[in-house]
């Protein structure tokens, strides 16, 4: 259905290739997900399916790609919209039309097809991707999970063979994940349609995957699941466990792992911990009643808190749970309608912004709104005097957290992950003893996640308080002391992460569910309980 | 669900005629209680048929503004004066000026006369706005613009998406202020400036590809085959029917034209402009999905605010009721009863906007059958 012959990609300008000898079939009917460490070519390969590269985005492409026998390099993207549906990382910067019926119909309109058939398929993709309800919304009220779905259903009105996804899960909770997922697995296997997605989040996605495509430096494997992740530096912690546990070939399923889990837990000696709440270290940061509102709605209601030095919490909850606003609540920049909030001697709310930062340090969901200059090294500079220290200290913070990030590079050229430890830097050039992260793991690959995992861990130990809010169980799992679970603005857990999470069916990271009841959380974890 | 069960939306510029009927009849009278009764037939209408959407939510904003024009107009009048009259109300400090400027007033008397006829004349300002903000509650402008011939298509496409990313612009800009402040960055001027006006750029620069790249994969700009005789009529037709509209404009508006040049050309230049509307919509491949129909619902809508007009008319004519009172001696002026019941009629949507529809389940079996 889509085949890659010797595929190269390479973007005027720069010093490698985006993409190098890719060299892959995928057969009709499968889900396939690409695999690869940031910057490998992932959206750029997804995006040579439908020819946006290089139609679109320019570049030189040598090699062939063909979807169901068409030649990209003679078809546009917009002739191919009856054969690859595409759906963009951001769902919602996509959307043209005003409510999500409009939306759906919007592709038919363009393909000129007539209004009776559109209106049936409306209905039908209506009913197959549970949009119902959502038919007369506007497209800008829709949550994550929501948005994504309909972009979805935007993009198989035109009845593709192929759909085509950029990281479809990387912004949503776990619930509206599934419920995408699910919708994907419903389209390959009650429809036939050919799926080819990228996912960081090879936890989530392993099981439902018949290929994985693997880009790694040049070239390409494909392959199952089990034989293409099993000695990968990307492999989820399922997989892990497996090669720790020498099972061969690793289990993708939960279900699998479990069934072959019994002799491990025998293996393994637990010992009972004796409460690792860390209660021992000094308040930094001590909140209590804090209630945030916006337009009428409440997002945050009475929450207490202390953060203590040495303490790493996870802020957990779903989309619209009131994480956000209650990091930016704390922070003191964001609004707060009620409660008090003690950083040290002083309310931070009722500082300069730039004593704020001193005491507690936010890295905002887009870490991008704090860039504005044409360097890294001018951004340093800039950082450094906007904190007040020293010169040079936030590149060498920079170089601690992640050496070798190019000096004369523009700051949007940079990585994701490149770019969140930049203005993780700059927040702790200001040295506050309370640092929060907003979403930091989104759309990072493993490797990126282990590293800012591990200098996360570092700073706690050195005696920063750290919270992070995230979506990504195996994350918390591996960072959090404690856990905090958010609903619907209120705190409805907190407590030390291995009872938090083990215990919790949405959020019990894989290690957890494969090895219940036993108390443990990571691969980590398990290796040290092994004899 | 943001439609109320059982009602249907009607074409949008049903409702754009009937609340500019209504917006016309107000502009031809300062009489208090007719202009008072348009405004509470159009708030009654706009707030008993509007869909429950983001755009209908505007209405408030609308009544505001009105609220807002007439108390200018009335402050105005008290400062600046204007119509005297015998009734004094309060003396304020005049201030004297120079010579030259005889005639202009700051302060002195205020009379009960002339500040009723500064909120006759606001009223009738503000009865406008609120029927025009009757019909953005009714009708979603983006619905007005898919209405357009096919061959503008590419505009009403580049205004839907304008309307659709012009608030996220504004969202962006919030956020990025605020997340300035993490930085500690609190410089103003030219680089306070530069630090705020980067990312959001940059940030609608991303969003206007990702949106270019999706409108791309999913067929928008496909283009049909047209040949080249007709390519060249169209763009003749375009440029001569310009020509003629602007030309016939001027010379009906200019009475020194001879008289060949106004009406004609006018004609002819509408004709040409129609055919090269026709001859481009033949590029276009594209259909449109449920587009808003023009059925007999529709027509009573927009009559009923023509009525409301015509009644106005009348009331002119025949010079019964008072349009325009007089303000001395103060009196209560009569009510211009065939402009009344004109009005009254505009309150018809409300019956016809509530009809129930067939119900989308028996819609769907009928495209399907239809299909089959």
């Amino acid at each position: 259905m889509i085949r890659f012959r010797d595929l190269s990609l390479h973007y005027e300008g720069a010093d490698h290739p985006a993409v190098a000898g890719v060299d892959a079939t995928i057969a009709e009917g499968e889900l396939c997900v690409v695999v690869g460490p940031t910057g490998s070519g992932k959206t750029t390969l997804l995006r040579t399916t439908n020819g946006l590269v290089p139609h679109f985005s320019g570049g030189t492409l040598t090699g062939e790609v063909t979807v169901a026998g068409h030649s990209i390099a003679d078809h546009h993207p917009r002739d191919l919209a009856e054969i690859v549906g595409f759906v963009v990382q951001d769902p919602r910067a996509g959307f043209v039309t005003g409510t999500v019926e409009e939306e759906l119909a919007f592709s038919m309109e363009s393909l000129g097809i007539d209004p009776a058939t559109m209106r049936r398929r409306v209905e039908e993709i209506l009913d197959l991707l549970g949009l119902d309800q959502l038919r007369d919304r506007p497209v800008d009220t829709l949550s994550g999970g929501e948005a994504q779905r309909t972009a979805i259903g935007a993009a198989l009105t035109a009845l593709p063979r192929i759909l085509v996804l950029d990281e479809p899960t990387s912004a949503l909770d776990p619930r509206a994940a599934e419920d995408v997922l699910a919708a994907l697995h419903r389209l390959v296997h009650d429809l036939g349609i050919t799926v080819l997605m990228a996912e960081h989040r090879l936890e989530r996605v392993m099981g439902f995957a018949d290929r994985i495509l693997h880009l790694d430096g040049p070239g390409a494997r494909i392959g199952g699941p089990g034989e293409m992740l099993a000695d990968s530096p990307l492999a989820p912690p399922l997989v892990q466990l497996g090669r720790v546990a020498g099972w061969d070939p690793p289990p993708v399923h939960i279900r699998d792992a479990r069934r072959l889990a019994g002799g491990l837990r025998e293996r393994l000696t637990v010992e009972a911990e004796g409460g690792s709440g860390g209660s021992s270290g000094t308040v930094l940061l001590d909140a209590s009643g804090v209630t945030v509102t916006h337009d009428g709605t409440v997002a945050v209601h009475d929450v207490s808190l202390q953060l203590r030095a040495g303490e790493r919490v996870a802020l957990m909850g779903r989309n619209g749970a009131g994480k956000t606003s209650l990091l930016w609540a704390l922070q003191g920049t964001g609004r707060r309608d009620g409660g008090r909030v003690r950083a040290g001697d002083a309310d931070p709310a009722e500082l300069r912004a730039s004593d704020r930062r001193r005491r507690v340090g936010l890295v905002p969901q887009e870490p991008d709104d704090l860039l504005y200059l044409a360097t890294v090294d001018e951004e340093c500079a800039q950082a450094d005097r906007d904190a007040g220290a020293e010169p040079g200290s936030t590149r060498s913070l920079l170089d601690s957290l992640l050496p070798g990030v190019p000096a004369a590079a523009h700051p949007r050229d940079l990585s994701e992950g490149q770019r969140l430890l930049l203005v993780l830097a700059f927040t702790l050039a200001a040295a506050p003893p309370v640092v929060l992260l907003d979403e930091p793991t989104r759309g990072l690959d493993q490797v990126v996640k282990d590293r800012l995992c591990t200098e996360l861990t570092r700073l706690a130990a050195e005696g920063h308080a750290v919270v992070v809010s995230t979506h990504d169980v195996e994350f918390a799992a591996r960072f959090a002391t404690r856990v905090a679970v958010l609903a619907a603005g209120d705190v409805v857990t907190d407590g030390p992460a291995t009872e938090v999470l083990a215990g919790s069916p949405m959020f019990a990271p894989q290690v957890a569910k494969v090895l219940a009841p036993l108390p443990l959380l990571t691969v980590d974890d398990v290796k040290a309980c092994l004899p | 669900m943001s439609r109320a069960a059982g009602t249907r939306r009607l074409h949008a510029a049903a409702w754009w005629v009937w609340a500019l009927g209504l917006g016309a009849t107000a502009t031809r009278t300062t009489n208090p209680i007719l202009l008072l009764f348009i405004a509470a037939v159009a708030g009654y209408v706009a707030v008993t048929c509007r869909d429950r959407t983001p755009w209908s939510r505007s209405y408030g904003a609308f009544l505001r503004l009105a609220a807002i024009v007439l108390v200018i107009r009335i402050g105005f009048h008290v400062v600046l004066g204007g119509v005297a009259g015998p009734t004094e109300l309060v003396r304020l400090p005049e201030i004297p000026l120079p010579s030259w400027a005889s005639g202009i007033r700051i302060g002195g008397a205020v009379s009960a006369e002339g500040v009723l006829h500064a909120a006759y004349d606001g009223l009738r300002l503000g009865v406008l706005l609120v029927c025009v903000g009757a019909a953005n509650a009714l009708a979603d402008p983006r619905r007005l613009l898919q209405s357009l011939p096919g061959a503008l298509y590419e505009v009403s496409v580049a205004v839907v998406v304008a309307l659709t990313t012009a608030p996220q612009l504004v969202a962006s800009a919030v956020r990025i202020r605020r997340a300035r402040q993490l930085r500690g960055d609190l410089r103003r001027g030219v680089r306070g400036f530069t630090s705020l006006v980067v990312p959001v750029v940059e940030d609608a620069f991303d969003r206007a590809l990702s949106m270019a790249a999706t409108m791309d994969a999913r067929g928008y700009g496909r283009a049909g085959e047209v040949p080249a005789g007709v390519r060249r009529a169209t763009g003749a037709c375009v440029i001569g029917g310009l020509a003629g509209l602007s030309m016939g404009a001027f010379a009906v508006l200019d009475t020194t034209a001879p008289d060949v040049l106004g009406v004609p050309a006018l004609v002819v230049g509408g004709v040409l402009g129609f055919g090269a509307l026709r001859l481009g919509a033949r590029r276009a491949i594209r259909t449109r999905y449920r587009p808003d129909r023009w059925g007999g619902a529709e027509t009573v809508v927009a009559a009923s605010g023509l009525v409301a007009l015509v009644g106005v008319l009348v009331a002119e004519r025949t010079g019964a009721g008072t349009l325009d009172p007089v303000f001395v001696p103060i009196t209560l002026p009569d009510p211009p009863v065939s402009a009344m019941i004109g009005v009254l009629v505009a309150l018809v949507p409300v019956l016809v906007a509530r009809t129930p529809v067939r119900s989308r389940a028996s819609i769907v079996t009928a495209t399907r059958k239809a299909a089959a």
